[in-house]
Order: structure tokens, then sequence, then C-alpha cells
């Protein structure tokens, strides 16, 4: 076993080697511009282009036409919000979306507000952290133009009820987009049966590469129309310019065409092995909870608070696995977990909070490992944690008074 | 980010972890910060003849306020109650490299330090 061992798949994964080789020759070889329509280099390029583009559509249920290229799922939120607002604002200026969105979607809409351009309600979460779809019928008005709900969090691993809420916005004719980044390979993503309009999702967290990511647009059905965020050469249905990165598109194609071969014998593998993570920890350690929803999640997501340990002390603990905390020294913000404070856990135990992100390459050995460590981290930290000692001498941490700083 | 030699060594092997009875003679505990904040420090000292003979901690944070109270308790020992007095955060940051957003860490340690003389202190006046 190799260290530092990666459990930080909810971040970015390491690339498929398969997925590298079929990018290879098109860095040298066939180096072409897919928008050159007068000579071999471009036609093999749009060749590839529009392969990866039927591999990616086939993965989430969609026409190879609905795919548009960007940068990423943070470009592709921003495109589809602002793309729509702009689009459709003769209509309305009201967006529906979560408190548990990725920044990319919960900033967005700040950043619509802040110009005047839209009016945004974020629906609470349950304690699981899902989304009730009837607070998003509730929360529609006559000038809702977009209901923008996640396929699943990307720290707690909730899977949100989409097809109810896409059949909510389907009935009262509202364009519906969700970020699927966390979902898209992991669990089965069908837009038609989702009733999804537009969807945002990338490569690297599918074993592809860093730097490129789609927006699905809905073709008919309605037919979705996005106002263009970035003037050029019109390239994307005039929806997205900029030469499109052709070795990563590719990359990108073939990522989903492994994740839909492989989904259903690997979505069982991460949580049979994501399951044994849980139960190892949990046997050993007393007031470890669990974050999230038991079973409406993620495959490979395991998110737990620690009671009486924070959480950047504990990653400190385990340098060779790499994970990631919820508590707020390890944000840039200094705040804990917006998420885990949505769900209603308390701060102390946002600070608490370690997530583990399974992947394609972890293996039983690891997690044996991670278990091991866990175990003896949280043990160590808990003899050294004066919160630990008060509550085992009977004292109510909520009757202290606390000199916060 | 990364840490300093110093801070990963304090937190691998922290000096003087534990506790001593608060209603022991000689015992001043000064318990600083809060659980909401993400950490809370309980520093201890043991004082003979004006002297502090023995420190110990324990800590509910990061690996910079773990360090940054292990590091006053090896300080403190050996220290009169007038010079424990003149341990400055600044002092501490200095000692461990500690990185600006780290600096309340060190604050912490300091208030700490000040409480459990503050307590001792009382503790002797009202004898």
């Amino acid at each position: 076993m190799k260290l530092p061992i990666f459990l930080d798949n909810h971040s970015t994964s390491p690339m498929d080697p398969r997925v590298l080789e079929a990018m290879l020759p098109y860095f040298i070889e066939k180096f072409g511009n897919a928008a050159s329509r007068n000579h071999a280099f471009g036609w093999a390029a749009e060749e590839a282009v529009e392969n990866a583009r039927k591999q990616i559509a086939k993965l989430i249920k969609a026409d190879s036409k609905e795919i548009v290229f960007t940068s990423g799922a943070t470009e592709s939120d921003n495109l589809a919000i602002k793309g729509v607002l702009e689009m459709y604002k003769e209509k309305g200026d009201h967006i529906i979306t979560s408190s548990t969105e990725h920044r990319a979607v919960i900033d967005t809409a700040k950043a619509l507000e802040a110009k005047g351009k839209a009016t945004a309600t974020y629906l609470p979460v349950d304690k699981f952290g899902m989304v009730n779809p009837e607070d998003v019928r509730k929360a529609i008005t006559d000038k809702t133009v977009l209901i923008s709900v996640m396929l699943a969090n990307n720290e707690i691993g909730t899977i949100n009820p989409v097809k109810e809420i896409g059949k909510i916005a389907k009935e009262k004719g509202i364009l519906f987009h969700c970020d699927a980044t966390q979902g898209v390979g992991k669990i089965p993503v069908d837009v038609q049966d989702m009733g999804i309009d537009l969807m945002s999702f990338s490569a690297h967290k599918i074993y592809g590469p860093k730097g490129v990511g789609a927006l699905y647009v809905r073709k008919k059905n309605p037919r979705v129309r996005i106002a263009a965020q970035m003037d050029g050469g019109g390239h994307e249905r005039g929806m997205r310019s900029g030469t499109l990165p052709v070795p990563l598109i590719v990359g990108f194609g073939k990522a989903c065409e492994l994740c839909e071969q492989e989904l259903a014998t690997e979505s069982v593998r991460l949580a049979a092995m994501r399951d044994r993570l849980q139960a190892g920890i949990m046997k050993e350690i007393d007031e470890a909870y669990l974050n999230g929803h038991a079973t409406q999640r993620l495959p490979h997501n395991l998110n737990i608070s620690f009671a009486y340990v924070e959480g950047e002390s504990l990653l400190m603990g385990m340098k060779d696995i790499a994970l990631s905390s919820g508590s707020a020294c390890t944000s840039a913000t200094l705040e804990p977990s917006y998420v885990l404070r949505a769900l209603g856990v308390g701060v102390e135990l946002a600070h608490s909070s370690i997530r583990f992100g399974l992947g394609r390459f972890n293996t039983d050995e690891e997690i044996d490992y991670t278990i091991k460590k866990v175990i003896e981290i949280v043990t160590k930290l808990r003899e050294m944690s004066p919160l630990y000692e008060m509550a085992k001498e009977g004292v109510d941490l909520k009757s202290v008074q606390w000199a916060a700083h | 980010m990364a840490y300093s030699d110093k801070v990963v060594d304090h937190f691998n092997n922290p000096r003087n972890m534990g506790s001593f009875k608060k209603d022991e003679e000689g015992v001043g505990t000064g318990m600083v910060g809060a659980p909401e904040c993400g950490d809370v420090m309980k520093l201890q000292i043991k004082v003979q003849n004006d002297t502090i003979v023995d420190a110990k901690f324990k800590t509910f944070g990061c690996g910079s306020a773990i360090a940054s109270s292990s590091l006053a308790t090896e300080w403190l020992k050996g220290k009169t109650i007038e010079e424990a007095q003149k341990i400055k955060n600044t002092d501490i940051v200095q000692e461990l490299n500690l990185p600006p957003v780290k600096i309340h860490c060190s604050v912490l340690a300091e208030d700490a330090i000040k409480a459990a003389l503050a307590d001792y202190q009382k503790k002797a006046d009202t004898k």
C-alpha cells in the first residue's frame, strides 16, 4: 500500500489511465481546431469532439446536440443561471434554489441579486440535507423563471428528490437547472426521467481531466434558450464561445463512457467499502455522528462529526490520508461548513466533521488503514480535549458560560 | 497550509498534557475559548513559594492551538508568578512560526495563562 491515501474524491479524482490514453493523440498528432472546417486537421478534431459529445450524452440519457462544453461545473452553473435570467427577463426575475447548493450556484444567485438582476429564494433543507419538493412548489411566484437544486451534495452526499422537483417545474412551466457535479457518473442520471432542463457537471470528478465541463441544455419540450455570457466566435451553437479544448473533451467523453459501463458495479463496490469504513469507525468511537442521509446519499460519501475534537487537528493527525473537514480552520472564510449548519448541525459539531470521499482506485487495505488511523487519532485527541473530560465528568457543555472570542 | 516543524512536534508530542485536581492546594486553572469558535484551552499551574513548579494543559482546537498551549506549559514551568505574567502571545507566534490566520491561537494561549494566574491569585487571596 502506497501512502498518502487519497480519500478526497469529492474535491477531484485521479485520472483513469484509460482516459489519458484516449487523450494523448490529441495533443501533438491530432491537434486541429474543431472549428476549422476546411482541412483534415479540423475534421479529425471535430470528429473526436462529436464522438465525445455522444459518449457524454449517453451517460445522462440526452441527445448529443444538447451538450455545451465549458471549462467546468462552476462555469456551467454561471452560464445556466445568468443565461436563463438574462434570456427570460421579460418573464420574471425570481430564482428558487437551496441553502446547501455549491458556492457556484449560491454566489451566482447572490451576485445577480446584488446587481438588481434577480431576486432569490434559498430554501431550507431538512436535518438530512434534503430539499422538500413541496417547499419548492410553495416558493413559486408568477415571477419565477428558474429552479436550481443540486442532485447530490458535495459535503454530505445527500441525494435530492430531483424527479419530484422536475415534475413540479414542468407542471408550472418553469425551467429546472440541476448542479449534478457530484452525482453524474456515480449514480444513474436520466435528464428525461428527472425532468431536468439544464444540468451542470464536470470531467475531473469522474476520473477525467481538469478544465472541462458541460452544461446540458434541453432542446425540446421545452426548447431552452440561454443568453451567452462570453462573446466571441459563436461556438457551441452560440451559447459558449471559445476554441474547444479537444484533448480535454476527448478525455471527458472517455471518462463518461467508462462510468456508463462500470457505474452499476462500481457504485455497489464503493458503497460496500464506505459502509465498512463507517461501521469500523462507529463500532469503536462513541459520539460519532453521521451527517447527511443514512440511505439517500452518494455511494462513495461518508461525513462524520467526532464530538469533542476539532476537524483540522484530526486532519493533521492523519496527514498520510487526504481528507477534508467542515471545520472553520480549514476553510477560506474561517466559518464552519454552511452546509452542515443548514442541516441544523451545531457549530461545535460542524467544527468536528470529517468528509471521506471514496473513489475508483481505493482499496480494502486503504480502508482498513483509515479505520485504524481514525480510531487512533480521535482517541488521542479526546484524551487531550478539555471538553471530553468535562463531558465524562458529567458537565453539560451547553450549560457552561463560554467566553466567545 | 504547511505547519512549522515546531507546531508538528508539539502536536505529535504534546508536553504536559493532562489535568490537576482543581481544588488541589496551589493549583490555578484557566479555561478560555468556546466550543462554537472551534477552540477551548484549559491551562493549569501548580504554585509553590511563588514559583510555578508544574503546569498542565488540555486543548480542543486545531494543531496550532494545541501547540500554543503545549509550549505555554513548557515556558511556565520554573517561572515565578511575576515572570509568567510577562509571557506574550507574540513570543508564542515567533517561537512556533505561526501564520497570520493562526495568531488567535497564541492570543488564546496568553489568555489561558492570564486566567490560570488570576485563578491562583484569587484562591490564594481568599485563604
